[in-house]
């Protein structure tokens, strides 16, 4: 089959093709690149070597159980693919979140925002040959992902936003920890800025390479770091402030030319803005319920509630660590049939055990009203959006993703078009290309 | 409201009976278009003193047993106003074809091959209409209600 | 605690070398050069890949283990890494880079999805990449651990040390 590119190019010209295993197209697509001398003159972008089916397979799952084929969208920054989800479907439902709750969802999604920018500009310097920096970027990361992991369970596919809440409330260490990374993160940006800021290779690699103009890039959907490096203010944090977003002091940090180096400035600007917020968030959350006292052995208390003692307490944890259940009106809506019930009701009352029951069974489980939504939320590369059409079933008719990075590709011919080889790979990294997210 | 009004009265006389309908849905105002002004419609509204200069997503939905069988939405933007609005059109399965944005907005190039790719909708004016996910020789189109979830046309021959 | 008593296994070890030579099978040295120098080829397509480079960075850093050296062609790799999903759209670019590969070489299915499609059960993906080329180990996990990938690489060195080694290259042909 002869592709597009096929058709139009020169006889005389030279043909290369990267991709879609190469060392720079990190996640896999492929690009072929029609060449005059070392300038590209023609290219095509291939995608979908990623594509898995990911909008036909929520069409067939509850809205419960499709939490975590959100997280691996955006693989860098899982925690605002779920806050994305579950907040188009809290605006379907006309669910309210509990305050302390959204200031962890804050939180949680500011330290992926973190974790995603570091990943994709350790990608672009690592190609660039700054292998120094790629190592400081992903030591940042890994302190990043320590708090993560502590607070949810997992490093990356976390599934830690439930809808109206979260899963567990944060625990007693989280400050100091979430210090200790902040402070690593400032000390490796002040590094990386003293590495490259003023770094002549790195400044001749990016600057006025691929310049994107305000226009061309409202024309072609950019959102995100990327639009705001052609200095364009859209943030949709700004524009539409949802969660806690605008009883916090932050700047949108703007690009000048929206070149490359512009979008790697963005993006550096950004982790500190980020940094800025998780600080003031931890200040300002609400106060947690207290820990729950003592041990609680759930053996005992199952028999316990069995001897039909109504004047105790009964408490035992999902996790049978500790209980949950008082800490759930800080961190879970009180919405009736949106949430797993506390284990305690589950296992030591009836109705707990029918609540449990009917939010696990084949087709009863979260049912949203008819209708449709969409909603979006800013994501690590742009405007993360969500549109569901609900049927009034318990599994969505169509769930569509508004991908960020799949607009920002699909610019990417006319951004390498007349530049040297060398420059697609600077060009290819800044775009901050996701597969999962692209591709879905 | 009044934002909607004046759309509506903005559409309305431009338009008359190609808008079928305005309406509000969760916040959203969702105008309903014939098909064949699709186009027209979104060049209008894309235009100064409209200004809804971005083209944040395109999809499209199967309704698998009504009667015209696809919807086609477009979701736009407006920076200046920062105001989204959501345009649809309706699809009969007998005649698919729609005009294509590609001269108004250039991301509506990948959007609509993805949209022809999973539902095999035809966009006419589309320069290049090609599959955008799947590959060359794959046959039906997954998006729909009635490909089934795991139908495998596989590329290569596997193992057993 | 009593004395503290010099290693007995360094002073063996000297004693022997000192005396010119050592006696070994030679499918175990050539098994032992080998494991201590796998070039790896990283065929990363999705999620596992960020676990990946972790595992590679100085946190983890597999280096330790021999595993270092990233070769980006196949032709001069002996270890095949493939992180992340197989799609049936990717399956052909697999194949090809597996095929180019000189032998003896290793396959890695890092992650739920190359070992057996892992959550994604539909019309896109290849269930498991044993459909397509030979797997030698299969690490579990969405994505695995770093730790995981460190394990699994420590049972690769352990299979290669104790395979039949292949002995081709020392066919002359006359």
């Amino acid at each position: 089959m002869t592709t597009r590119l096929q058709k139009e190019a020169r006889k005389e010209s030279l043909m290369i093709n990267m991709g879609p295993s190469h060392p720079a197209m990190h996640g896999t697509i492929r690009i072929m690149l029609e060449l005059d001398g070392e300038k590209v003159r023609n290219s095509e972008v291939e995608v979908g070597y990623l594509h898995r089916g990911f909008e036909k397979t929520c069409e067939n799952k509850t809205y419960f159980n499709l939490l975590p084929y959100t997280d691996r969208l955006n693989y860098v920054s899982p925690l605002i693919n779920n806050v994305g989800y579950v907040m188009t479907l809290e605006k379907l439902m006309d669910v309210t979140v509990p305050e302390r709750a959204q200031y962890i969802r804050v939180i949680m999604s500011e330290l992926s925002r973190i974790s995603d920018h570091l990943t994709a500009l350790a990608a672009m310097t690592m190609e660039c040959g700054a292998f120094t920096v790629f190592l400081y970027y992903i030591k940042a990361r890994e302190e990043i992902w320590k708090v993560i992991e502590k607070t949810t369970g997992a490093r990356m596919t976390t599934s830690y936003i439930r809808i109206g809440g979260v899963r567990c409330d944060l625990h007693p260490d989280f400050k100091k920890d979430v210090d200790r990374a902040m402070k690593v993160t400032r000390d490796v940006l002040k590094d990386v800025k003293g590495l490259l800021d003023k770094n002549k290779i790195w400044i001749d690699r990016t600057r006025d390479v691929a310049v994107v103009s305000p226009d061309m890039a409202v024309n072609y959907g950019f959102t995100g770091p990327c639009l705001r490096a052609s200095g364009v203010k859209y943030d949709v944090r700004k524009a539409r402030p949802y969660l806690i977003y605008d009883k916090l002091d932050w700047v949108v940090p703007l690009g000048e030319n929206g070149d490359n180096f512009d979008r790697y400035m963005v993006r550096m600007k950004e982790m500190e803005q980020s940094l800025r917020m998780v600080e003031q968030c931890i200040e300002q959350i609400p106060e947690a319920v207290p820990e729950a006292k003592g041990e609680i052995n759930p053996h005992e208390a199952i028999k316990a509630a069995r001897t039909q003692k109504p004047d105790e307490e009964i408490r035992l944890s999902p996790n049978l660590k500790g209980s949950e259940k008082e800490k759930y009106p800080t961190i879970l809506s009180d919405k009736y049939g949106v949430k797993v019930p506390p284990k305690e009701d589950t296992y030591t009352t009836m109705e707990g055990l029918i609540q449990h029951f009917k939010f696990f069974m084949k087709g009863h489980g979260i049912r949203p009203p008819k209708g449709e939504v969409y909603f979006s939320v800013e994501g690590g590369s742009g405007e993360l959006g969500y549109y569901i059409v609900s049927d009034g079933s318990d599994r969505p008719y169509r769930l569509h993703l508004r991908g960020p990075c799949f607009h920002i590709v699909s610019a990417l011919e006319e951004m390498i078009k007349g530049h040297y080889i060398a420059d697609v790979i600077p060009t290819f990294g800044s775009t901050n290309m996701i597969g999962g997210e692209l591709d879905r | 409201m009044e934002h909607r009004q004046r759309i509506e009265e903005q559409l309305k006389k431009q338009f008359d009976e190609k808008i079928r309908s305005v309406t509000t849905d969760l916040g959203d105002i969702v105008i309903q278009v014939q098909k064949e002004s699709v186009a027209e419609v979104l060049g209008f509204l894309k235009h100064k003193p409209q200004d809804y200069s971005m083209l944040l997503d395109l999809t499209c939905v199967d309704n698998k047993g009504k009667k015209p069988r696809f919807e086609m939405v477009y979701h736009i933007f407006s920076l200046s106003k920062n105001h989204r609005l959501r345009i649809k059109c309706r699809v009969p399965e007998q005649d698919l074809k729609v005009e294509s944005l590609c001269s108004l907005w250039k991301n509506a190039n990948w959007l609509e091959r993805e949209v022809y790719d999973m539902f095999g909708i035809q966009f006419s004016g589309h320069p290049d209409l090609r599959r955008l996910f799947m590959y060359h020789g794959f046959e039906g189109y997954p998006l729909r209600k009635d490909y089934p979830l795991r139908k495998r046309q596989p590329k290569i021959r596997l193992r057993k | 605690m009593g004395k503290i008593r010099p290693i007995q296994k360094y002073s063996y070890y000297q004693k022997t070398a000192h005396g010119g030579f050592i006696a070994t099978k030679l499918n175990y040295a050539i098994g032992w050069g080998r494991k201590f120098s796998i070039f790896h080829y990283p065929f990363i397509t999705a999620c596992c890949g960020m676990e990946y480079m972790s595992a590679a960075c100085a946190h983890w850093d597999f280096d330790r283990f021999g595993v270092g050296m990233t070769t980006f062609s196949p032709r001069q790799s002996d270890l095949l890494f493939v992180v992340g999903t197989i799609s049936h759209k990717e399956a052909p670019v697999l194949k090809t880079v597996y095929d180019q590969m000189v032998e003896p070489n290793w396959v890695i299915a890092c992650g739920a999805c190359a070992v057996s499609g892992g959550i994604y059960d539909n019309y896109a993906v290849v269930q498991g990449i044993d459909r397509i080329i030979p797997v030698d180990v299969y690490i579990p996990g969405c994505p695995p651990r770093p730790e995981t990938i460190l394990n699994a690489l420590l049972k690769l060195q352990d299979k290669i040390q104790k395979q039949k080694q292949d002995l081709r290259w020392n066919i002359v042909k006359e």
